[in-house]
Formats: C-alpha cells, sequence, structure tokens
C-alpha cells in the first residue's frame, strides 16, 4: 500500500524537528478523497494540538471529518483513494508525515496509541485476549514472550478485568462489550503511549459501562500523564471529561476552546445550534427543541464559504462568500470560532429558552382511560439443544411479569440497558413475539387471546416504528410501495392524494414517493417509517429507540415531529429508550426496567428528581449532561460487573450482585436482598410512583 | 428546491449526483445524506449503469446475445442444412463453400456449429431454468420453517451431492432414454442442489431482517413476507451463481455427448462433433475438426461466466448506498 505521507509540492522536507510547543499538534491538514463524484473534501484545513494529561475533545456529527483526521495519524487512511494536500503532524515536535513508513510504525502503537468504536470488530476472534496484547507488547519492545504474557495479564488487571489471568486466555467472543472494551484500552496502553486517541469509544456501551470506561480512562490518564483525544458526537461525554473542545463541521473547524468557554459562551451558529437541539435531562420542564434544520451537506459539494450557512439562521452574503477564518473571540484569548455573526449568536444563546407548549387536554392525564393494560406479561424463550429431537435445557427470562398501563394520548417510556428485555417486552406488547403469559388490553380489547385472523385487522391499531432506520425499510421497495403495502393489507381508503399528504405530514416532499430507501439520509428514512406507522392512524405506537441512530441534530427535528403528531392524532406512545435525556423530554412517565422486570415506575418529574431505586439512581448519574458546570459536582455512581445472564438471573433481587446499597447493608438486611424478590410497591408518599426495592431511598444524583 | 423548513423538510443539496460514503463516517448515526443515482432512479437502472461500466461484463453480454440469436434463428440461415450429408464430400478443411470444412459424413461444419449453438442454449437455459424453479422453492422453505423442513431438506441435499455427477447422469439417461430429454432431466436432477444451498442461506438471514418485522407488523402473512420481502432480497446471489452454470451445463452435456449418451449420433452437438474428430487427432492438418466445437463451447462457457460476473460486482450491496 502507498504511503500516507503528503508529497510536499515546495521544498523537500527532511525530517528534522520542527518547532511545536505541544506534544501532538496537526497543522493545517487536508484529507481529500477521490471519487467518481469529484473530490471529497473530507478533512480541509484543521489544525489542532494536545498536551500530555489533558483531553481534548473533537465533536462533530457524521461526515465532520472528526474521524478521518484521527484516523490519518495512525496511517490508517488508505491512500488511494486519499490524497492530502497539506498537512503536518508533529509528535514531540517531529514531523510524522514525512518520515519513513517504517519509522511511522514504530510510532503507532508506542507513543500514539487508538481505541476505536466497535471493540468487536477491533479484536481479532480467532486469537486469544491475552496473546492479541502481548503481540501488541511484542511488536514494539523486546521483550520474551513469557514476559509479554504476564505483562498482558497485569495490564487486563490494570484496566479493571477480574480474574485476569483466566481471561486473558479466552477469545474476544467470551467477553461481553465493557470487557472488550477494556481489554481493547489494555492494548492500547501495552506500551505506555503518549497520545491515547479514542473515536467513539463508548457509543456501543450501555450507559452504566460507559461510566465506568470513562472513570478507567480517566484513572489511566492521571496515572500516566497521557494525553487523550476524544472522538465523539455526544456533548454529555464532552462535558463531562475534556479539558478543551473542538467543534468540526464538514471538514472544517468551526470553534474551539476550553470546556467551559464552549459550553457557556458559544460563539458558532453550529455550536450553538447543536446545544439548542440537545434535550435536557436535568430540567424541569422540557424546553422547546430547536433543531438545526436541514441535513449535514454531502462532502463531494461543501457549499461555498461558510459549510454551515444553508442551515444557519443567521447567515448573511458575507457567510456565503469566503470561509471564515478562525479568529480570537477576545483579544488573547484561546477560544477561537470562524463565525461571521459572534454576537448574534452570542445573544441568541443568552435568551432563555421557551418551554415547550403545554396544549391543555380536556382530561388531565391521570383521569383518562388506559389505552393500554398489560398484566404480567411473560416472555421466556427456551433453550433447545439437540440436532433432530430438541430437548429444552433452559429458558432466557426475557420479560418476567411486567404490568403497566397508558393513559391514552400519553408517552410511556421504558428505559433500561441492553439485555433488560424492554424491546421484547414491547414487541410481545404487539405480539410479534408470541407471550408466554400474560394479558394485554388496547382499547379495553383484549389482544392476548384473539386469532392470527383478527390479529391481523387488530394491528391496523397498533404500530411500531423500529430503531434502524436503514434497516426497517425493504431496500427493494420504493416509499410508495412501502407505504402502500400498509393499506393494501389493512384495507384503508387510499386515493391519490393520500401518499403524498402522509409523506408531508411527516415532513418529507411528495416527490419523494418513488425513491429507493437508499436515496435517502438515516433521518429522513425514518420519517418514512413514522409515515408507515402512523398510515390509518393507529391509536398506540410503540417507538423503539426511533433516534437512537440519528445524529443529535437530526434526533430533534425527529422528536419535534413524533410530539407534532401525538397532539394532532392523539396517539398513545410506548417509548423504549436507553437515553434518560430524550426520555425525560418526551414522557409523561417512565418505567424502568433491569433483567426482565420493572424496578421503578414513576411520574417524569417524580422519577427524575426524586428517584428510588438503587439501579435507577445508578442510571441517572451515569448519563453525563452537557453542562460542565452541573458535572463538575455530580455525584457519580459507578456500577460493577456486568448484567447477570437472563437465563440464570440470581435469587431474590436481581440487581443486587451489582447494588451499590448492598454493599452498605448489614448481613441480615442482604440475606433479605438474596431470598426475597421485591415486589413492586407504592413508594413513600405516592400511589403514582413504585419501587421494587427492600430498601428504596432517596439520593440526589441529579446535580450536586 | 424548498428552503429548508423547521420541520427538517427536504435537504438544499440532496439531489442528484455521485454521492459518496467515505471510509471512517461514524457508523452509529449518520444523518448526512449519500444519495446515490438520479433523482427517482429504479434499482435496475442503478444495476444497468454498473454493469455497462464494466467492459469484461459488456463483452459476455454481447456473446450471450450473439448465442442466443443464433440459437433463435441460425438453423434457418445457415448456408446448408447441417444434417445433410454428401459422402462425396467428406473431410475438406475450411474453404469458401464450407467456412469450417466438413466432416466424416460430408456435412458442413460451419452448420452443424451452429445448429449446435441452438442445442446448447436451449439444454442450458431449460436446466437451469428448472434448477432454479426447484432449487428456490426447496431453499426458500427450508430457509423460512426452520425446524423439521429445514432438516429434510438438508437431508435431500445432501444425498443427491453424494451422487457422482457423471457416473449419474449417464445412469439417468440410460434409464429414461436417448435424446435431449433426458439429458435435461439428468443435469436437473444432478444440479439443483447447489441452488437450494444458496437459497437457503440467504432466506435463513433475511428471515431475521428488520423491514421483515415490519411487514408482520403491518399485518402481512408469511406467503407475502416471502415473495414480497425475502425472495427479491435474497435471490441476488443465486442468479449469479446461475448464470455461471449455464456455462457449466453446456460443458457437462458436451461431456456426455463424447461419451455417446444422450443425444443421438446424427445431431450434430458440439460434444459428438469433438468425439467424432478423435480419430483424427494426430493427424495434421485435421485440427478444424474438433477446433471449431471447442471453441464454441469455451466462449460460450466464458461468455456466461463473464456476464455472472458483472451481475455480482453490480448488485453487490456495498456499492449500493446506504450503509
Amino acid at each position: 500500500m502507498a504511503p500516507t505521507s503528503p508529497r510536499p509540492s515546495r521544498r523537500r522536507q527532511a525530517a528534522q524537528p520542527t518547532q511545536s510547543d505541544h506534544l501532538l499538534e496537526v497543522r493545517d491538514l487536508r484529507v481529500h478523497f477521490d471519487t467518481a463524484g469529484g473530490a471529497v473534501k473530507a478533512v480541509d484545513g484543521v489544525s489542532w494540538y494536545v498536551d500530555s494529561g489533558e483531553t481534548l475533545a473533537i465533536v462533530g456529527e457524521s461526515g465532520s471529518g472528526k474521524s478521518v483526521s484521527a484516523m490519518t495519524l495512525l496511517g490508517l487512511v488508505p491512500s488511494p483513494p486519499a490524497t492530502f494536500p497539506s498537512g503536518q503532524v508533529l509528535l514531540e515536535g517531529r514531523s510524522l508525515l514525512d518520515m519513513p513508513e517504517s519509522q511511522q510504525r514504530k510510532l503507532r502503537g508506542s507513543d500514539l496509541a487508538m481505541i476505536f468504536q466497535d471493540p468487536l470488530t477491533a479484536l481479532n476472534p480467532v486469537f486469544r485476549v491475552g496473546d492479541q496484547i502481548a503481540e501488541m507488547i511484542r511488536a514494539h519492545q523486546s521483550v520474551g514472550k513469557m514476559a509479554a504474557k504476564t505483562r498482558a495479564v497485569e495490564l487486563l488487571a490494570e484496566v479493571g478485568i477480574p480474574d485476569p489471568r483466566l481471561r486473558a486466555t479466552q477469545y474476544p467472543h467470551e467477553f461481553s462489550g465493557g470487557m472488550r472494551q477494556r481489554a481493547m484500552i489494555a492494548m492500547a496502553l501495552a506500551n505506555d503511549p503518549k497520545v491515547l486517541i479514542a473515536d467513539e469509544p463508548t457509543t456501543a456501551l450501555d450507559v452504566t459501562v460507559q461510566a465506568q470506561i470513562m472513570a478507567l480512562l480517566e484513572k489511566l490518564q492521571a496515572e500516566r500523564d497521557t494525553a487523550i483525544v476524544l472522538i465523539t458526537h455526544d456533548l454529555g461525554l464532552v462535558a463531562a471529561h475534556a479539558d478543551r473542545i473542538m467543534v468540526m463541521y464538514a471538514g472544517h473547524v468551526v470553534e474551539e476552546g476550553t470546556n467551559d468557554e464552549i459550553f457557556t459562551a458559544p460563539r458558532h451558529a453550529y455550536t450553538h445550534g447543536l446545544l439548542s437541539s440537545l434535550t435536557r435531562m436535568d430540567h424541569a420542564r422540557p424546553e422547546k427543541l430547536e433543531p438545526i434544520p436541514g441535513q449535514p451537506p454531502n462532502l463531494a459539494r461543501v457549499p461555498e464559504g461558510c459549510p454551515f450557512h444553508p442551515r444557519c439562521r443567521f447567515a448573511t452574503d458575507a457567510c456565503r462568500a469566503d470561509v471564515p477564518l478562525l479568529v480570537a473571540a477576545a483579544p488573547g484569548s484561546s477560544h477561537r470560532h470562524a463565525c461571521v455573526h459572534p454576537d448574534e449568536v452570542a445573544i441568541a444563546h443568552e435568551r432563555p429558552r421557551e418551554p415547550a407548549p403545554v396544549v391543555a387536554a380536556e382530561t388531565p392525564v391521570e383521569q383518562r382511560p388506559p389505552m393500554l393494560d398489560v398484566r404480567d406479561l411473560v416472555k421466556h424463550f427456551p433453550i433447545r439443544v439437540g440436532t433432530f429431537v430438541k430437548r429444552t435445557v433452559g429458558e432466557v427470562r426475557a420479560v418476567d411479569g411486567v404490568s403497566l398501563d397508558i393513559p391514552a394520548g400519553s408517552t410511556l417510556s421504558l428505559v433500561g440497558e441492553s439485555g433488560c428485555g424492554k424491546s421484547t417486552a414491547a414487541r410481545a406488547i404487539l405480539r410479534l413475539h408470541e407471550p408466554t403469559s400474560g394479558t394485554i388490553e388496547l382499547a379495553g380489547r383484549d389482544v392476548t387471546g384473539l386469532s392470527l385472523h383478527d390479529l391481523r385487522t387488530a394491528r391496523a391499531d397498533m404500530q411500531i416504528v423500529f430503531q434502524d432506520p436503514y434497516a426497517s425499510l425493504n431496500p427493494r421497495m420504493t416509499v410508495r410501495q412501502i407505504l402502500t403495502e400498509k393499506y393494501e393489507l389493512l384495507g384503508g381508503e387510499l386515493t391519490d392524494s393520500t401518499i403524498p399528504e402522509l409523506l408531508e405530514t411527516v415532513g418529507l416532499a411528495a416527490e419523494y414517493a418513488d425513491r429507493y430507501p437508499h436515496e435517502f439520509s438515516g433521518g429522513q428514512r425514518q420519517r418514512v417509517g413514522i409515515a408507515r406507522a402512523i398510515a390509518l392512524n393507529p391509536k398506540f405506537v410503540v417507538l423503539d429507540e426511533p433516534v437512537s441512530a440519528l445524529d443529535v441534530s437530526i434526533q430533534a427535528q425527529v422528536l419535534n415531529l413524533l410530539e407534532e403528531l401525538q397532539q394532532e392524532f392523539g396517539l398513545t406512545y410506548l417509548f423504549i429508550a436507553h437515553d434518560l435525556s430524550v426520555v425525560r423530554h418526551i414522557s409523561d412517565r417512565v418505567a424502568v426496567m433491569y433483567l426482565g422486570g420493572i424496578v421503578e415506575i414513576a411520574d417524569r418529574d417524580t422519577l427524575f428528581e426524586h428517584p428510588q431505586h438503587p439501579y435507577t439512581q445508578a442510571l441517572i448519574s451515569a448519563v453525563p449532561i452537557p453542562d460542565p458546570a452541573v458535572e463538575r459536582v455530580r455525584d457519580r455512581i459507578v456500577l460493577t460487573g456486568d448484567v447477570p445472564n437472563p437465563a440464570n438471573p440470581p435469587s431474590g433481587c436481581r440487581f443486587r450482585t451489582r447494588c451499590w446499597k448492598h454493599l452498605q447493608l448489614s448481613d441480615d438486611e442482604k440475606r433479605r436482598c438474596i431470598e426475597e424478590p421485591p415486589a413492586l410497591v407504592p413508594a413513600a408518599g405516592s400511589e403514582r410512583h413504585e419501587v421494587a426495592c427492600h430498601f428504596a431511598g432517596e439520593r440526589e444524583v441529579l446535580r450536586g | 428546491m424548498t428552503t429548508p423548513t423547521s420541520a427538517g423538510g427536504p435537504p438544499v443539496d440532496a439531489e442528484a449526483g455521485a454521492g459518496v460514503l467515505l471510509p471512517g463516517a461514524d457508523s452509529a448515526t449518520s444523518g448526512a445524506a449519500v444519495p446515490i443515482g438520479a433523482r427517482g432512479s429504479g434499482q435496475l437502472a442503478d444495476v444497468w449503469r454498473r454493469f455497462r461500466r464494466n467492459r469484461l461484463a459488456m463483452v459476455g453480454l454481447a456473446i450471450v446475445t450473439v448465442l442466443i440469436v443464433l440459437a433463435i434463428i441460425g438453423p434457418y440461415v445457415t448456408p446448408y442444412n447441417a444434417f445433410e450429408q454428401n459422402l462425396a464430400n467428406t473431410l475438406k478443411p475450411p474453404s469458401a463453400e464450407h467456412w469450417f470444412g466438413t466432416d466424416v459424413l460430408g456435412r458442413d461444419l460451419f452448420s452443424g456449429i451452429i445448429y449446435g449453438c441452438r442445442l446448447a442454449i436451449t439444454v442450458g437455459l431449460l436446466t437451469v431454468a428448472f434448477s432454479l424453479l426447484i432449487g428456490i422453492t426447496l431453499g426458500a422453505v427450508a430457509g423460512f420453517k426452520g425446524g423439521a423442513w429445514d432438516g429434510v431438506v438438508a437431508r435431500f441435499i445432501d444425498v443427491f451431492l453424494a451422487f457422482p455427477p457423471l457416473v449419474g447422469a449417464i445412469v439417468i439417461v440410460r434409464a429414461v432414454g436417448g435424446g435431449v430429454t433426458p439429458v435435461i432431466v439428468a443435469l436437473v436432477v444432478l444440479g439443483w442442489m447447489t441452488t437450494a444451498r444458496l437459497t437457503r442461506g440467504q432466506v435463513l438471514a433475511l428471515r431475521e431482517a428488520e423491514y421483515v418485522e415490519a411487514a408482520r407488523s403491518i399485518g402481512a402473512g408469511n406467503r407475502r413476507i416471502v415473495l414480497r420481502h425475502i425472495l427479491p432480497n435474497a435471490i441476488a446471489p443465486v442468479l449469479v451463481y446461475s448464470f455461471t452454470s449455464i456455462g457449466v451445463v453446456v460443458v457437462a452435456m458436451a461431456s456426455l455427448s463424447y461419451l455417446g449418451i444422450g443425444v443421438p449420433p446424427d445431431v450434430p452437438e458440439w460434444g459428438r462433433l469433438i468425439s467424432q474428430a478423435t480419430p483424427f487427432l494426430r493427424v495434421p492438418g485435421m485440427t478444424y475438426l474438433w477446433l471449431a466445437p471447442a471453441l464454441a463451447i469455451a466462449i460460450t462457457t466464458l461468455g456466461f461466466a463473464f456476464v455472472a460476473d458483472g451481475m455480482r460486482d453490480s448488485l453487490d450491496p456495498k456499492l449500493r448506498g446506504g450503509n
């Protein structure tokens, strides 16, 4: 493969130390890809630096170029089709990209290390974990095999993997997601790097595991004085862990500064837009989300001038003319931005946000009849072994007795981490999985007992919007065909104007009807999925993590759409999510699930302000809030261990193996947790707040 | 285009033009529009466009087209009747009257090759068509229903795969009788298994696709799901394989004819022509007797193989945009 060094057009530079004040500095990096459609300018003039012991966060959405700029440092960008028209990378003053390939390789892995987003694919599945770490060590240090293996076990212990000697002999698929990420961190740290680049290190992980991993990175940084470059789209994570922030958009740097400067006083319209479209978990009344209109641009055709101007409400002709340069916000300040109208941005940011419009309902929520009433829903999956005749050897108890009810026109959110059974419960409610037992009533009508034929007609009233906008639309059907199919199957009047009107209701142009899914972006596809769900006016819609796969600015658009639809059509939502800030914004009532059961259920504000179950408290404390001032003073509960196997849950209270409160109890009390499964009973003082814990109690986890 | 509305209306520049997927683009979140192809273009148009760019595939397509045309009209336009014997004119090398020369019975070889083309194409297409019918049906049932159905079909596949193909073909043809039809029967019986396996694998994977679940949620039954949702997405690799196997079938039939099985001796089938040339292999100057049929077989196989390769590349989902 061709070396990735750029070829300077002017003088031939020898690999001499150049002046740099920083540990790692990138100067004017440009990465262009040659494609059939023209040059894609993935990174277009980006400069940044990081010093020992500090964390730089590079923030942006998809297409911003943040990952590509990091991968260039490690030579991971394949050289055709990529070209590097300019750019210097200075590690301790030495130009990295000018060095011969063999020298670059020496630095990668030893001085400069990277951890990736998906630990499953980043670890080689056919080698033992210990061997992979040892290989990393021996590639850069001359140590013997045994010494490397011993060091690998030590590293696994340092990153907090219990029983490291055993774990080192295991394969990646035997590790959980969090453990795999720890193993990858161990590999990255094997040679004590000076700079660690973390590319979305926790996006694929549950929020409690994310908290563990970030805590680990902080500890390691403090011990070894490593510089960390954190690449992410999660502003909450950034608020909690970054020292400095750089915001990227369409391959350009639009703003950079310290953590506080960016969050309290953004000066670029895009940064301000991002912050305004975030949902906040710690705000009592949900504020109106102000999404950034439109989509990030196609990088083959970045707009002239400021790349953000087509979506910017402050844009003027000056913005369209030339690409704005980075200027200091105040003389001598390190806070720089590339906006033509920073003062207008400042004014817009200072203005308090409007609370979300509350539509006065005829009957208050509590008094309405339930649209959905679920009692003791159970879904077990049998584990069968055998080739011809299969025996059942056990059960995965995905949903183990869930009861809930949702008043008409309101939203109940079901939150929990992966494996808690929330998606299974939602599908069982729709009878997409057949429930093992339990009753489900929709608008007073028992759905559980319906024959398959009656069920099909009943489906018109209960619909689902899926999480993955890419997988939930048949790639070989046009939008029109996808939507029409529903009318064909469930009856319903289909005129020439039906489909165009449906598309407009979800914010898509009518002429998109004859396009195929692959021609749309993620947010647009999700709108098609929503259109499919609300066609024929269902009463009840399950939303299975509908915004998790979308960029932050698009999330806000879709959330607003869902709220508008609910108001206009009186829809009842069951909203499944793991992102608690979104949950706080959109729900009326929240239920928290763990390992197949509901551990706490309450009205929205009550749950967030006065959580009583230790798991809820841990969950809330683990979710980072995009506000550095709040993050600094918050109480963080870090859970230990992993979620137990749902085929073999712990006796008594299922949460006790990870429960921080359990550790503080006396022996007698502990025995109660082990022997007696707690029932869901009303918490102190409120009928509408139920907790399943023997020792429920309050704890402040939202703010300091 | 309309200006962006607050509900996130049509984006300003999501229009036509080449779209591209960046390496390293954030895969957890995707909001950037990556349109591929012109506005409202069908999938078929995209596939065809990609196919057109592949030179080898176009060569293959040209060959296949020529073959099919020859198969249809060829025997009507040949200079001579391929069966007409002229014992005064045997074993003549290529000349102006007989472009490929004449064989041991005085028949014009050029006309014989063209007639053989009709046979080869007919048998090839019919065999593959029946194999597809049987293979897709059984494979879809096995993949979709799973359980006992899958077990039974899988065992059937294993049993049929256990037969040695050539020997099995000989046995079947001899048992059923002579002629072309038994050859087709034999090749279908011994050739449907791979199609079935491929289909089964694809259906098994697609059964869990989220859009299948979505179809269920709007009331689709099993039949609709298999026919409308799963199969259209499943058959791409099956079709590619089938195209390649047309060439394989032609070679198989030629082999059988070479051994004297199947087509009657007076029919100028390509393999038959080669076997008739065998006594003269070492005679100098007689190369023309076997060269034309051999080349015909080779070109046919290559033509279909190139088209299959081209199809595979242009149907490849990785090039289709989106994830």
